[in-house]
């Protein structure tokens, strides 16, 4: 692994202190999951590691009034294993046994994924179909970046090289509203060859009032299928409207052709999910629970 | 570049471990190369295949992905941990070596860690075939087909569950 100076700094100030003294030379170190293998393979070389893994005032998950708010050293398996998060937040719930193995899960954070914006990725398009918001503090203050605007391409955030991701915030989850969370990869527990993050939420009149269909693997961050959505606004949530919401979605969609899987599969694939996860959100929605 | 040098204090299995590290160095080559535990063994080093895989606080994690300064202050257990004193195999590495789990068993420590982490965990029901399944998923083998050592888990929480409620 090339040489680093390492800082551990305890308080938020001191690491955005840090960050905002070497710029471009450091780095953001958080569960490692990601970024560890990229040192090891010597894809990147920072002169400075900023850990903060041991800042207290960032080891929070708050179920509040604002939201369900997950601090930046939070690890996915604090998240998946928290009695709240089903309820609060159902579909970050339903990502969470798709993100690598438990022993990933046991360090790799919630934001340090967001930040790391990698396409194929879970939590990006659970943001983006959630409509979370970025928590963002520099040596000069703070600021919030709505999902829709934050993952700007393939590994590149709305994140300055000076900015930490301190939170993301996900909204109040609405009532009468489904989520759910599907892919299709090579190995259980791999990246997803294209996946998909679903919510739908049901009127009183029986009706689809809102429909988000945000999908992973597909493009160079995730990707909302409007045009998908709005097809299903103002219909019953029944399998003839989500057939037709996953022939616009295999239809627009353009996601990339690698050695794993072709670009016509994998839009095949996105179609696919659509009904399935549709299905599922929506039965979600009008049953009651999440 | 002065190699960046920083104290790091663990506890090893149940040792208190005082050491001066450099910061790009991970738990996975401390463990090997200062301490001299060979038990954890590596072969991706880049955090797919769970050969590197070692107890963090009673999680299973992946030594090759943490750096060593990561660990400070927790305490580790390596496969090193899980015989009985006087070296005979523990009652875990017993029920694998009585299924035959592992042909060249360079894979084993990785997944006798793994398994150790799931039996540990407190909940009245051992964990079931399909649960054993998803738990192992992290940890790759190249010999065996994995059936032999879904088997062994599983007949180490059987005796667990007798144990408990003998
Ligand atoms: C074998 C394996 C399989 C995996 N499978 C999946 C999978 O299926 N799905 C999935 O989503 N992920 C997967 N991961 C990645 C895992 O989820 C990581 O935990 C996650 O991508 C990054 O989180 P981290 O905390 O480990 O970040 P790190 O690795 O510490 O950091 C990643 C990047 O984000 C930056 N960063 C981190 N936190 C912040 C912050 N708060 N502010 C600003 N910048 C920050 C870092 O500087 C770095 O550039 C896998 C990893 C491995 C090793
Ligand atoms: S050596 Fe650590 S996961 Fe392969
Ligand atoms: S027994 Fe040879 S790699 Fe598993």
């Amino acid at each position: 692994m090339p040489a680093f100076c390492y800082h551990r700094p305890a308080t938020v100030e001191e690491a955005v202190g840090l960050l905002a003294e070497y710029g471009s030379d450091a780095k953001v170190l958080a569960g490692g999951q990601s970024l560890v293998p990229l040192l090891a393979l010597r894809l990147s070389h920072p002169e400075h590691l900023v850990d903060i893994g041991r800042i207290d005032g960032l080891a929070a998950v708050d179920d509040g009034p604002a939201g369900f708010t997950v601090g930046a050293a939070v690890r996915h398996a604090d998240v998946e294993l928290s009695p709240v998060t089903g309820r609060a937040a159902p579909l970050v719930a339903a990502a969470m046994p798709h993100i690598g193995h438990r022993a990933i899960r046991n360090r790799g954070t919630v934001c340090g994924s967001l930040a790391h914006a990698d396409p194929a990725a879970e939590l990006p398009a659970v943001a983006l179909a959630a409509d979370a918001e970025m928590v963002v503090r520099s040596a000069s203050g703070e600021r919030t970046i709505p999902a829709a605007d934050f993952f700007l391409g393939y590994l590149t955030s709305a994140l300055d090289e000076t900015e930490l991701l301190t939170a993301v915030r996900f909204p109040s989850w609405p009532r009468s509203t489904g989520g759910s969370v599907a892919e299709v990869s090579r190995r259980h527990g791999d990246y997803a060859l294209v996946g998909l993050a679903a919510v739908v939420g049901v009127g009183d009149g029986g009706r689809v009032e809102r429909a988000a269909l945000s999908f992973f693997g597909a493009g160079a961050t995730p990707v909302r299928v409007t045009e998908a959505e709005q097809v299903l606004v103002g219909e019953h949530p029944d399998p003839a409207a989500f057939a037709e919401a996953a022939d616009v979605v295999t239809k627009s969609i353009e996601p990339p052709g690698d050695n794993h899987a072709t670009a016509a599969y994998r839009a095949h694939v996105a179609g696919v999910l659509t009904r399935r996860c549709l299905a599922e959100a929506a039965g979600r929605a009008t049953g009651g629970g999440a | 570049m002065t190699a960046d040098r920083h104290p790091l204090s663990m506890t090893v299995n149940g040792n208190r471990i005082d050491l001066v590290v450099e910061s790009r160095r991970t738990l996975a080559e401390i463990l090997r190369e200062d301490l001299g535990l060979t038990g954890t063994h590596l072969a991706c080093e880049h955090g797919v295949c769970g050969a590197c895989t070692v107890a963090l606080d009673g999680k299973a994690v992946r030594s090759c992905l943490m750096l060593a300064l990561q660990a400070d202050g927790g305490a580790i257990e390596t496969v090193e941990s899980l015989c009985d004193d006087d070296g005979a195999l523990g009652p875990l590495q017993q029920a694998m070596a009585d299924s035959h789990s592992f042909q060249c068993a360079f894979c084993a420590p990785g997944f006798l860690m793994t398994a150790h982490c799931l039996l540990a965990e407190d909940r009245d029901i051992g964990p079931t075939r399909d649960e054993i399944r998803e738990e192992l998923s992290g940890n790759l083998c190249r010999c065996t087909g994995y059936q032999s050592i879904v088997d062994g888990v599983e007949r180490a929480v059987t005796a667990l569950v007798e144990a408990r409620n003998a």
